[in-house]
């Protein structure tokens, strides 16, 4: 098991090697803050008349009366030791909310790529099978339409129909119906505690709040997913070692399941990744359509209100999920492909 | 006829491509018996490939079956479906192909890969699929065989693969097999230990064999009877005795004189009708070099050592003289590749010098030789004539291109005047200057190589595998080019090659390399005719020998 070993060790050193970039990315969210217009000082006075000395002392509270160079320097130590400061807006430690909500937000995003994934791969596949047949432009057609589509409009054409005109989804109203009560938190990912506390009844009422979010989402990402699929599904097929197993006569199955698709899903596994972190990111959208409780519109609330330590903590972790992804999948990767460990 | 194990009958194959409907073959009629080698040869683009695709039913998606039989135990293998298809294939009649390494699943074990194959046509267990692997393992003389049961392909030669790939083929026992080139790529040595395996295995097992290649050395040696294909048909069929003596169609014959054999000269490899240009400058003799004149290049004690501390070329000394061609062979890892491009100042070598025209250049990094004025008397020709030019520049720019870079010349009429007149020195015809490399043809690509490698008038010209890629007939025209060049320019060439013949007829000397040091060194015909080592000894038996017309007489 040389080759895993050898994979881990480059996992680690790929590690090591975006701590710089992390750093950057807390270095520049902070001085970017600090740059955008807005007074959080004026925002978080109490009210519109609030006075001159109350401004100046929220601000001096605040720390923003010390020189940009001195606050810095304040925030990377607080860093340091775990502190990523008070959210003004709900007056809890960012912290503590980043992990309330995280949950939710990799719940969702979770969900929605392994929809993506069980849709996606098929259809690629399919596609590859019968370049430029019916199948094949079907595929192309859905793929473009889900991209062309915006997630909030299918999300919302997606509570229209099923909410509004069948009544088969719940109302989009966050992750449970709040007379549901809640199971003992554990992973956070409402599902999976539901089903450690052997409430079926309450797992079945959060996955039917959890799947028209994930699927507007999923919509969105068929089309990558599904495009790659299908561009290295062709490579595959066409490839020399296809031709030596049909040679052979293996059968049909074991021709494209085994030989061609085991080698096509590589660069998907790398695409996954990739969209993976974009989404977590950018499903703002959905979590507002959905009043989804996530990260990312708890993000663009605290940037609406200039509410400088929430959206520096949603960009660091952020930025450490992204490196965390990238490390998952290289470690897949080596897994699954045997030429890696080399490198 | 009716015994025939496989007879095919009028064979017409099409491809659609874009251009229409191409008839790759055209009407091929041909029978093997049970237990034959038969050797099917001819140039690329000849349909032989095609025609070995057809019987086997591996014909890719655009190419059908237009028209003919193939009949195999009397059973048309075209209207094979579904189930009696996969009966067919592996079972009875299997292919090797070109390229090993590329013909194995790179993510699965090689075990695996030879147990899918016997597990698709026996209803045994996986232990005992498992078992067989090992012993077809063993069958093709794979050391350690237990360990190289989890090895993946990356981790095997070239040589190993094309075993593995053997195994693959024989683990049903098919009663045909086709091979597909299964050489081609191979160093000398290699091959011939892939080639006797592959023998020897039919033989022991009765299986008829199609052998498809290039080679026509390599099918004399090892077929009774030789198919020689042009242009999707079959022009002549015979044994290799009377297709070497007496070659009847004139396909057959242009190509009979252009494979090298152990005695051929430069002048014998093209037919008498086309040799009398080349003819009245081989004629001429070339001027003795003054005594004391000092060499050209004098290379002294090269090394090379990459990341992992193992040298790839160690302790290498050489000197050439101005005009004199020196050739550099060995097998693959043996570091030829590496001394030759640190010749070419494209790599740096770890130690020693190279002194050219007097001048130490080893010191000068590579990245900044390009400045030095001796830049322009050091060219390269690249062994792959399509992958060495830019895609996106015409014949026309690839040549000016040195000129615009190291020439100091301007665009404009003088430009125009010398790329013409590069052109015209190898032969290229001036309409073509215009064209992009996708749209011509190996042997002009070759041309064009050349003509940007003579460009700035180099006086030491390095060519790395200049002909590997190019068919015969293609290979015979550009060595005779480059000797011209050599007699008439007076560059000197440092010919790197596998290909032992080649470097015999147009090297003056040869040095011998081997894992990264020099085994033999001296004058051509010396060395080959009498090598004093084993390994030189090994390579120039390994060569596939054409009986001449001498050994013939000899035999009769």
């Amino acid at each position: 098991m040389t080759g895993l070993g050898a994979t881990m060790v480059r996992a680690g050193r790929r590690l090591l090697s975006s701590l710089p970039a992390l750093f950057g990315v807390l270095v520049f969210t902070f001085l970017l803050m600090r740059v955008l217009p807005g007074d959080p000082a004026v925002f978080f006075a109490s009210g519109p008349n609030a006075g001159k000395e109350e401004i100046e002392q929220i601000r001096k509270q605040m720390g923003l009366d010390k020189s940009v160079p001195e606050q810095l320097v304040f925030y990377l130590s607080d860093i340091g030791r775990g502190n990523l400061g008070r959210s003004m807006m709900t007056g809890q430690p960012v912290l503590k909310d980043l992990r309330e909500r995280l949950p939710a937000s990799l719940e969702l995003t979770f969900t929605a790529l392994l929809i993506a994934l069980i849709a996606a791969v098929p259809l690629g596949v399919l596609a590859a099978l019968r370049p430029g047949s019916v199948v094949d432009h079907g595929v192309r057609l859905f793929c473009a339409l889900g991209v062309c589509v915006p997630t909030f409009v299918s999300g919302l054409l997606l509570i229209y129909v099923f909410y509004y005109l069948l009544g088969l989804a719940p109302d989009p109203t966050g992750r449970i119906d709040v007379f549901t009560s809640l199971p003992p938190q554990r992973t956070g990912f409402l599902s999976i505690d539901f089903l450690l506390a052997g409430d079926i009844e309450g797992w079945w009422a959060a996955c039917k709040q959890l799947i028209l979010p994930a699927v507007s989402m999923a919509l969105f990402v068929i089309a990558p997913l599904a495009r790659i699929t299908r561009a290295s599904m062709l490579v595959s097929l066409g490839s020399d070692f296809v031709r030596t197993a049909r040679s052979v006569g293996l059968s049909w199955r074991k021709v494209v399941v085994t030989y061609a698709l085991r080698n096509a899903i590589l660069p998907v596994i790398t695409i996954a990744g990739i969209v993976f972190s974009t989404m977590l990111g950018a499903n703002v959208l959905v979590e507002k359509v959905f009043s989804w409780p996530g990260v990312a519109s708890y993000a663009l609330d605290a940037l609406l209100s200039s509410d400088y330590a929430p959206v520096q903590g949603f960009v660091l972790l952020m930025a450490s999920l992204f490196v965390l992804v990238n490390l998952v999948v290289d470690i897949c990767y080596g897994i699954a492909d045997p030429r890696v460990s080399i490198g | 006829m009716s015994e025939a194990l496989l007879s095919i009958d009028d064979l017409h194959v099409a491809f659609s491509t874009r251009r229409g409907m191409v008839e790759a073959v055209r009407g091929v009629t041909l029978t093997v018996e049970k237990g034959e080698m038969l050797g099917l040869v001819g140039e690329s683009g000849s349909g032989k490939s095609v025609t070995g695709f057809a019987t086997t039913r591996l014909l890719d998606a655009a190419g059908r079956v237009t028209g003919g039989k193939i009949l195999f135990r009397g059973q048309d293998v075209t209207k094979l479906r579904g189930d009696d298809l996969r009966q067919l294939q592996g079972a009875a009649m299997s292919m090797i192909f070109q390229n090993p390494r590329a013909a194995l699943n790179p993510i699965r074990a090689i075990g695996l890969q030879i147990a899918d194959a016997i597990l698709t046509h026996k209803r045994i267990s996986k232990e005992a699929a498992r078992g067989e692997a090992l012993d077809l393992l063993r069958a093709v003389q794979i050391r350690e065989p237990e360990a190289r049961m989890n090895a993946y392909p990356h981790e095997l030669s070239g040589g190993m693969c094309q075993r593995v790939m053997i195994a693959i083929a024989i683990s049903c026992n098919p009663a045909l097999l086709i091979a597909d080139e299964p050489t081609t790529g191979l160093d000398v040595t290699t091959q011939k230990v892939v080639m006797d395996l592959l023998a020897d295995i039919a033989a022991a097992r009765g299986m008829a064999t199609i052998l498809i290649t290039h080679d026509l050395g390599l099918a004399a040696r090892y077929c009774r009877r030789i198919a020689v294909m042009e242009r999707g048909r079959i022009v002549e069929e015979a044994s290799p005795r009377s297709l070497f003596s007496a070659p009847q169609h004139a396909y057959t014959r242009r190509l009979v004189a252009a494979s090298p054999t152990a005695t051929s000269r430069i002048e014998d490899l093209v037919t008498e009708e086309d040799r009398e240009r080349y003819a009245t400058v081989v004629s001429k003799p070339r001027a003795e070099l003054v005594h004391g004149t000092p060499p050209l290049l004098e290379v002294r004690k090269l090394a090379k050592r990459f990341d992992q501390g193992s040298a790839a070329v160690a302790d290498f000394s050489m000197t050439m003289a101005g005009g004199e061609s020196v050739g550099l062979v060995g097998e693959s890892g043996s570091g030829k590749s590496t001394t030759s491009r640190m010749i070419c100042r494209l790599i740096d070598p770890s130690e020693g010098d190279i002194v050219f025209d007097g001048h130490s250049i080893g010191y000068v990094a590579s990245r900044d030789f390009h400045r030095s004025r001796l830049r322009k008397d050091i060219q390269m020709v690249f062994q792959d004539p399509n992958e060495s030019l830019n895609p996106r520049f015409t014949a026309f720019d690839c040549i000016a291109h040195p000129l615009l870079r190291l020439g100091g010349m301007r665009a404009g009429e003088a430009l125009r005047e010398r790329v013409e007149e590069c052109a015209v020195r190898v032969g290229l015809p001036l309409d073509l200057l215009p064209r992009f490399p996708h749209q011509l043809s190996g042997g002009q690509k070759a041309r064009v190589g050349i003509a940007r490698a003579i460009a700035c008038r180099p006086r030491l010209l390095v060519l790395d595998e200049p002909t590997a890629a190019l068919d015969v007939s293609v290979q015979a025209v550009v060595l005779q080019l480059l000797d011209r060049l050599r007699r008439e320019n007076d560059i000197a060439l440092l010919f790197v090659s596998h290909d032992l013949n080649v470097v015999r007829m147009l090297c003056d000397r040869t040095i011998v390399l081997r894992n990264g040091g020099i085994v033999e060194q001296g004058e051509s015909r010396a060395l080959f005719d009498n090598p004093k080592t084993d390994y030189t000894r090994k390579l120039v038996e390994a060569i596939p020998h054409i009986e001449t017309g001498e050994m013939l007489a000899a035999a009769l």
